[in-house]
């Protein structure tokens, strides 16, 4: 079974603040890390290969700094790492990085399955996935939370809901997004690091891929960010303190005043 | 020639004529024919010919519509999420929303509804602000699937025209919006908690929450139709309802070959423990480390029971098995923001406030006076929550005489 990872490189922390004068993310010493739903697919996309056989590609768009997130995949058990990587390729917004992931999936050749993470943790958007499957016109499940079967050419999965599962059947080549009930990511091991660090990992830009340079980055975006801004922060109440009865008291006068 | 009919592939079956935006294929001869003088080589027949027998070279120019074209799109349309024929809370709020923008623009609010059966919500979706109804009923639409329902809607949006599109940031929502604004090529926007048209421009201001809720951005797709974005539960207003609104049907059916799903839904499963689903809840309870083992949750469970609660848990407590992972709440989890957010046990990781911090109320309960938690809470108690949560309950009890 041959399976693609797509894979996003984010800050690590969610305590990412904006320079107010520039309106810029202020990135300087934040630590990159992969997008973390990204690990429940490539464990995910390990452990198919381990069982079935096959190769485990990872794919990300991003600078030329995202190389370590694929050699961090590839210490987990991923057998490559491709990093689409160009300056025509700057400011893709959803439309334009699925658009421009699933050219460099068509230069990668023939694939069973494509897996990535149910959204990445910077941007939260959940639709370069089902993106990628629309461009490529095949099938999609999001939210999956388990693969129940794997056939030939088929698969039956669950796919999570806001109140309970579905079970879904879809041939393959398929998309699947997957969200962190599927596994638990591995630590990679001291073998996986060293092969890591001596994998190649292949570049691929708009020369190669040789996209309709109108559909790319800003240009091939339809969506503009016109404002960032820092909602105002939260900040601490009222501390409650005295005997629980008289608490909740107080407690019970706020639910007779907000719940009608 | 850079767009042109493969003739031995061609069956004659019009969808590309359907899709052709600028009115310029026909078919003659049971053969595509496509008027150059008219074609802009925007590429919509390509995905809508169902035999590969249309050939696009790479368009040269497929640049953004000028502004007649854009003039041209009207309303605003809002996907009526329904499962098992019952509309979800989100489609009313989204109404609401859509007639409060339609006050701006001028212009009417529609409504999209798919699947079978639906007869007896219409009257229902008119009261709440829904001036048009697209209806398109079909046994093959009774459940959602991402490919049959996003056919149905780039068909009914290349055919009307509508100037907004919004849907409910719900599980079928992103990934079904997703998939129809990448064939339409327009932009979407994921997750808004604020809509707004700028006056001016009169285009569509969406504001949305990015890098946990840390950072807002304001996004606009000017040039580019319909406006899509989808919005979050529980931040929008349903109106009214109003039993003398008027509204009209339009009953839309298509070529069943568009009704066709390549994956197959074999069954659903609804959880027991999450009846209450926790992005529609008014209230959460929702316990963390301090919990102190599966057993505990319990207490929460009957202090959600009393208030009509869904109960959330904390990254630590499912990651130590205690929760399943459906209440979670956090990074890694679910997003909410209830009038009521009640955290015991809790200490309040970043990972776990990005996802709760917009509930309109919170109340924690932590043994610990310097946990983080309290920063971000309405009101804190500094205790022990098995002495306090069950005193709580007895008390809710009494005021709510359940």
């Amino acid at each position: 079974m041959n399976i693609i990872v797509c894979i996003k490189q984010v800050p690590e922390t969610t305590e990412v603040r904006i320079n107010p004068e520039t309106n810029t993310l202020i990135r300087e010493g934040v630590k990159s890390i992969i997008n973390p739903f990204d690990m429940y697919a490539i464990e995910e996309a390990v452990r198919l290969k381990e069982k079935f056989g096959g190769k485990v590609s990872v794919l990300t768009m991003g600078p030329p700094q995202a190389e370590a997130a694929l050699r961090e995949a590839i210490s987990m058990g991923a057998d490559e790492g491709v990093l689409v990587c160009d300056r025509a390729f700057a400011g893709s917004d959803t439309w334009a990085t699925s658009y421009t992931l699933s050219g460099a999936i068509r230069k990668l050749g023939a694939f069973d399955l494509i897996l990535c993470g149910k959204q990445a943790s910077d941007g939260d958007t959940a639709q370069v996935g089902p993106g990628i499957s629309a461009h490529l016109d095949i099938p999609q499940v999001t939210y999956v939370k388990k693969i129940e079967e794997v056939k030939e050419k088929s698969m039956r999965v669950e796919r999570m809901l806001e109140e309970g599962y579905e079970v879904i059947e879809t041939p393959l080549p398929a998309v699947l997004t997957v969200v962190k009930e599927i596994n638990e990511p591995r630590i990679p091991s001291l073998k996986g690091m060293m092969r890591a660090k001596q994998a190649k990992i292949t570049f691929l830009t708009q020369k190669e891929l040789a996209l309709d340079p109108q559909q790319l980055g800003l240009a091939g975006s339809p969506t503009q960010v016109v404002k960032i801004f820092t909602p105002p922060q939260r900040t601490g109440g009222e501390m409650l303190k005295g005997e629980i009865p008289e608490i909740a008291e107080k407690l019970a006068e706020l639910l007779r005043s907000e719940i009608p | 020639m850079p767009i042109q009919i493969i003739i031995e592939k061609c069956t004659g079956c019009s969808l590309c004529v359907k899709a052709c935006p600028f009115d310029a294929i026909r078919v003659m001869d049971k053969k595509a024919v496509i008027d150059l003088n008219k074609c802009n080589l925007c590429g919509a027949c390509v995905p809508a010919c169902k035999f590969k027998a249309v050939l696009l070279e790479k368009p040269q120019n497929t640049a953004v519509p000028c502004a007649e074209e854009l003039k041209s799109y009207k309303g605003i349309w809002v996907f009526i999420e329904q499962k098992k024929g019952k509309v979800q809370p989100v489609a009313y709020e989204l109404l609401g929303k859509a007639q409060e923008l339609a006050r701006s623009l001028n212009c009417q609010v529609s409504g999209v509804f798919i699947g079978h059966g639906l007869q007896d919500q219409l009257d229902e979706l008119i009261w709440h602000g829904a001036d048009n109804i697209y209806l398109v009923e079909a046994p093959e639409l009774a459940n959602f699937q991402d490919e049959p329902y996003t056919n149905v809607i780039v068909e009914l949006i290349r055919k009307y025209k509508p100037e907004i599109f919004l849907c409910g940031a719900t599980a079928i929502g992103r990934s079904l919006i997703s998939r129809v604004a990448i064939q339409i090529k327009t932009g979407l926007t994921a997750d808004c908690t604020a809509l707004d048209i700028d006056p001016e421009r009169k285009i569509l201001l969406q504001t949305r929450p990015a890098f946990g809720g840390n950072i807002m951005a304001t996004i606009i797709s000017p040039n580019y139709r319909p406006q899509m974005a989808t919005v979050r539960h529980k931040v929008m207003q349903p109106m009214q309802p109003d039993k003398h609104r008027k509204g009209k049907i339009i009953r839309e059916s298509f070529d069943p070959a568009l009704y066709a799903s390549r994956t197959r839904l074999l069954d659903i499963i609804e959880e027991v423990e999450s009846l209450i689903n926790l992005a529609e809840a008014d209230i959460i309870v929702s316990g963390g480390r301090g919990m102190g083992g599966p057993e505990n949750f319990k207490l929460l469970e009957e202090l959600a029971h009393v208030l009509d609660a869904a109960v959330g848990s904390s990254r630590a407590a499912v990651d130590a098995g205690w929760m399943p992972y459906s209440h979670q709440v956090g990074q890694t989890g679910r997003t909410v923001a209830p009038k009521i957010y009640i955290a015991c046990g809790i200490s309040g990781q970043i990972q776990h406030l990005v996802g709760m911090q917009s509930s309109k109320i919170i109340i924690a309960i932590n043994k610990d006076p310097d946990a983080p938690i309290f920063k971000v809470a309405t009101y804190g108690i500094v205790g022990d929550l098995f002495q306090i949560v069950p005193a709580l309950t007895k008390k809710f009890k009494e005021v709510l005489r359940k």
